[in-house]
């Protein structure tokens, strides 16, 4: 079953893009869906990949050639370093600060449950160690007792760390079927794809478009007029050129796979991670609490340059999120028809006539690849 | 166990004469059929292998110590030869990490603990002459050491980016097939092959010596634990390491033959590989520390002068570690995106294991309890093991939560977690082991005082050395890294501190065995007294040749 589960997976994710030009391929998850639910629509098929690839044209027309990585109607947020919000701090012993529910929820169980526990069975068993040096050396203790059973202090440390395991099991058990609640079928849909060595990131329900995102390098390290990295942009070494832009308060479904090797997704203020592998289509859900930019890298070894290829996600409320989504070169799912742009006309009737977001099951497929 | 007083300590006094013939240099050294002359080349190979495995940690701790590329491109290009790119210095570090991970889990620990350990003292334990299979064991040694060789050759052939293979230790797929061309991923791999092959002809000598050859009287609930932990691991790795050699077979085949078992764009899965892997690879943990647990008991038992406590707890314990250890291994894999049924059984699954491993912990301070202990070398490394090996163990049920893994995953809090159960457990019962017995081995003393010495240095340094990996890991430090956000910059700076630490510790180690081997006093045959009674304590120091031409008799 599990098999031809992952067969179904792997076919359906090999209709994906494997290098840069990744729009043709794109409709896999989303403008398919679209038309699925728009019956209206005479020829999805032939619409799908129209759409895809009128959306290309703006994207690329779009891409950013300002040296701080603002557009017409965005500037990036500057990242709070005062409180060091999505990004690691100096000295720190404790998670990053978290920007979802279940993040909270994550930290809380380890902070408030685990870590108690483990701090108070390893104390535990160093005290009974230090009782020992003290009260049972040679000296103290000349002659040594013959004791090699005892069936109920053996039931008694069998049984305490299996009440106590059950403890643990609760909240976890719950945190993961929380994690694993999928987002509705209007989440706005992410896919994150790894490349040796950045991330694109597609938006199948904003056009198709997507947006590539490179490490920013430092003053020193690139070609006069290049842009490199600035403190608005975020830390060394974990500042992009593009930023993942998502919509914050609701839930996000965000998608990984990769082109080349096996990727993660990460970003530890959110507590998400997802492998990004070539030929599949991991999907998890994420709703973040407050808007802000939060950072991650490159999780599961890539390659030489597997530390140069950070994630920088941007949290921005709804209406500054479709503002960046029109700088791309996107489209709103259910707005109306944008403006002239000749090609986008044949999605734009697709995703309008059909109102189709909020209502389609059909983008269930979209819950499917996880298998 | 507790009856194991043998009545054989005359019989050592009339073996002399023939028993102690022993043939030339070469014939000796290099076509051994002695359990105990092999078990000494893999002690001596194993050490070697731990100096080169912990220099390459020294060479990761230097670069590491402060953010930014200080040293790699310097290093890429006395490897190449030639002024090397950036991208082949963040290549050479893919290879530093992959190198020591992999010798010291194939070329040190395996081969100390099992080899060395197991091929030394468990005949001597059950009362056998020799293994059943005395060439075989020659087989698997020198298997073992062209495996190092291999593996040490990779470094100098291309391997995608760079010189070496630089895929980590779990060669996953595919940046092990499509994403490392040239020769030293398939050096790598062929290594692996060998020291496979070696320890699976390790393991059936093992499993057919443990069962065949014990002296008459001893039964299985009355052999000594060690070799309890031997069995087990033996079973371990004859299960364990064919699905490695399988998987790594496949990756030949990917690799060079135009196979697609983990080519998605062929139908292939990249996650099959990692459940083949880990499949192997969690038993594998197992593998380097349960005969640790068997050292651990002896040394606990003999310093306390009280048998183990609950000898039968203990021994299945370690059987249901084996077994359980076998059906967990997706908790490696948590973040590969598995469905929340799979990661709710492996979470649960995962966590059993703290049940075993608690009974262990607890027996062992048990055993202690109204002993009278005394804390000679070996129970001082012994109990500093069991501390440690209880913080390595309760990170581990922090990990084994699914829905936590899902931000430590991949972080040094991992890093940090394993090298608490190796770094401090599996190295830490090999010193206690080594301080045990090396007197028994060699026919030397060590000196007491720079063991204790050698015991504080090193017991700080790791964990100045690792205890803050678990800081990085917690604020997202991914592994594998070469270079990091300024942020990091502290702890790491406190790690490689300790690493120096833990290195002036090694050196004391090496001064004291030389000083030893040279000047060190002369062993009796039980050194440590009445604490001590299992079958090797019956014979002198170090055992004549052969032992027990004539069988003892266990009452």
């Amino acid at each position: 079953m599990i098999m031809l589960k992952k067969f179904l997976v792997v076919v359906a994710a090999m209709a994906m893009p494997s290098l840069a030009l990744a729009q043709p391929a794109n409709p896999a998850p989303a403008p398919v869906t679209k038309e699925v639910a728009a019956p209206v629509v005479a020829t999805p098929a032939a619409a799908a990949p129209a759409a895809a690839e009128a959306a290309a044209a703006p994207a690329a027309a779009a891409a950013p050639k300002s040296m701080d990585g603002s557009l017409p109607g965005y500037t990036p947020m500057r990242p709070d370093y005062a409180n060091s919000v999505g990004m690691p701090k100096a000295k720190e012993v404790d998670f990053q600060e978290q920007f979802s529910d279940n993040g909270q929820y994550a930290k809380w169980i380890n902070n408030a449950i685990l870590l108690p526990i483990i701090t108070i069975i390893s104390m535990f068993v160093l005290g009974l160690l230090l009782w020992v040096i003290v009260r049972f050396n040679r000296r103290a203790n000349p002659v040594p007792s013959k004791t090699t059973h005892n069936t109920f202090i053996e039931v008694v440390w069998t049984l305490v760390p299996v009440l106590i395991l059950l403890g643990i099991a609760y909240p976890s058990l719950d945190l993961l079927a929380k994690q694993f609640k999928p987002a509705p079928a209007d989440a706005v849909t992410i896919k994150a794809t790894g490349y040796q060595w950045y991330w694109g990131y597609t938006y199948p329900d904003h056009g198709g478009f997507e947006v590539v995102s490179n490490m920013l390098k430092e003053q020193g390290d690139v070609a006069k007029g290049e842009r490199f990295r600035t403190e608005n942009d975020g830390p060394k070494l974990m500042a992009a050129d593009n930023r993942m832009v998502v919509p914050v308060g609701v839930p996000i479904r965000i998608q990984t796979t990769a082109a080349d090797v096996i990727h993660a997704f990460a970003v530890p203020s959110l507590w998400f991670k997802l492998d990004a592998v070539p030929g599949r289509l991991n999907e998890k859900s994420l709703t973040i609490t407050k808007p802000g930019v939060y950072f991650g890298q490159c999780s599961e070894l890539c390659g030489a340059r597997h530390a140069f290829m950070p994630i920088v996600v941007e949290a921005l409320p709804p209406e500054k999120f479709a503002a960046w989504v029109k700088a791309q070169g996107g489209t709103m799912p259910g707005a109306e028809k944008p403006a002239p742009a000749a090609a986008p006309a044949v999605a734009a009737p697709a995703a309008a006539a059909g109102t189709a977001p909020t209502t389609d099951t059909a983008a269930a497929p979209a819950a499917a690849p996880t298998k | 166990m507790t009856t194991i007083a043998a009545t054989g300590t005359d019989l050592h006094a009339h073996d002399h004469h023939d028993a102690d013939h022993k043939p030339g240099f070469f014939a000796r050294w290099f076509m051994s059929t002695n359990h105990k002359d092999i078990g000494t080349l893999y002690l001596i190979f194993a050490i070697f292998a731990g100096i080169v495995g912990g220099a390459i940690s020294g060479l990761m701790r230097l670069e590491l110590a402060a953010p930014g590329i200080q040293y790699l491109q310097g290093w890429a290009s006395m490897m190449a030869g030639k002024e090397a790119s950036l991208d082949e210095a963040y290549h050479m570090w893919n290879v530093l990490i992959t190198a020591h991970g992999l010798i010291m889990v194939f070329f040190m620990v395996m081969p100390a603990i099992i080899g060395g350990f197991g091929n030394w003292f468990v005949p001597l334990m059950i009362g056998a002459p020799d293994m059943a299979f005395p060439r075989m064991n020659n087989v698997s040694f020198w298997l073992t050491v062209v495996a190092f060789i291999m593996l040490l050759g990779s470094s100098f052939v291309p391997g995608g980016t760079g010189l070496g293979a630089g895929t980590g230790w779990t060669v996953y797929a595919p940046l092990s097939t499509s994403g490392s061309v040239g020769p030293a991923v398939d050096m790598a791999i062929f290594s692996l092959h060998l020291a496979g092959a070696a320890s699976i002809l390790g393991a059936i000598n093992f499993i057919t010596t443990i069962f065949n050859m014990r002296a008459p009287g001893m039964t299985l609930h009355k052999m000594p634990l060690f070799v309890w932990s031997v069995l087990v691991t033996a079973f371990l790795l004859l299960l364990a390491l064919p699905v490695l050699a399988a998987a790594i077979t496949m990756l030949l085949v990917d690799r060079n033959f135009g196979g697609a078992f983990f080519d998605a764009a062929a139908g292939g899965d990249p996650v099959l590989y990692q459940h083949l892997f880990w499949f192997f690879g969690h038993p594998e943990v197992y593998i380097m520390i349960l005969p640790g647990f068997g050292i651990i008991s002896q040394i606990v038992a003999t310093f306390s002068r009280k048998p183990v406590f609950g000898y039968l707890g203990m021994a299945y314990a370690m059987v249901a570690i084996g077994v359980v250890g076998f059906v967990v291994w997706a908790h490696h894999m948590f973040t590969t995106g598995m469905s929340v049924d799979m990661k709710m059984y492996f979470t649960a699954a995962t966590m059993v294991i703290a049940v075993p491993t608690g009974i262990k912990i607890f027996s062992w301070i048990a055993t202690m309890w109204g002993g009278s202990v005394s804390f000679k070398t070996p129970m001082v490394w012994a109990m500093g093991f069991i501390f440690m090996f209880t913080v390595g163990g309760v990170t581990g049920v922090v990990l084994a939560n699914g829905g936590l893994d899902d931000n430590l995953h991949d972080t040094y809090y991992v890093v940090a977690h394993f090298h608490y159960v190796l770094s401090l457990g599996a190295v830490f019962s090999l010193f206690a082991g080594f301080y045990y017995w090396f007197g028994k081995m060699s026919g030397r003393h060590l000196n007491e005082f720079l063991g204790h010495l050698h015991f504080w240095v090193f017991f700080i340094g790791v964990n100045v050395l690792f205890f803050p990996m678990h800081f990085l890991g917690n604020s997202g430090m991914p592994r594998r890294y070469p270079d990091y956000p300024e942020a990091f910059a502290y702890w790491n700076g406190v790690a490689s501190t300790g690493y120096a630490i833990m290195a002036v510790g090694i050196l004391i180690f090496f001064v004291n065995v030389i000083w030893s081997l040279l000047a060190g006093r002369r062993a009796e045959d039980n050194y440590w007294g009445e604490g001590a009674t299992t079958l090797e304590w019956t014979l002198t120091s170090p055992p004549p040749y052969h032992q027990f031409e004539t069988l003892p008799v266990i009452k």
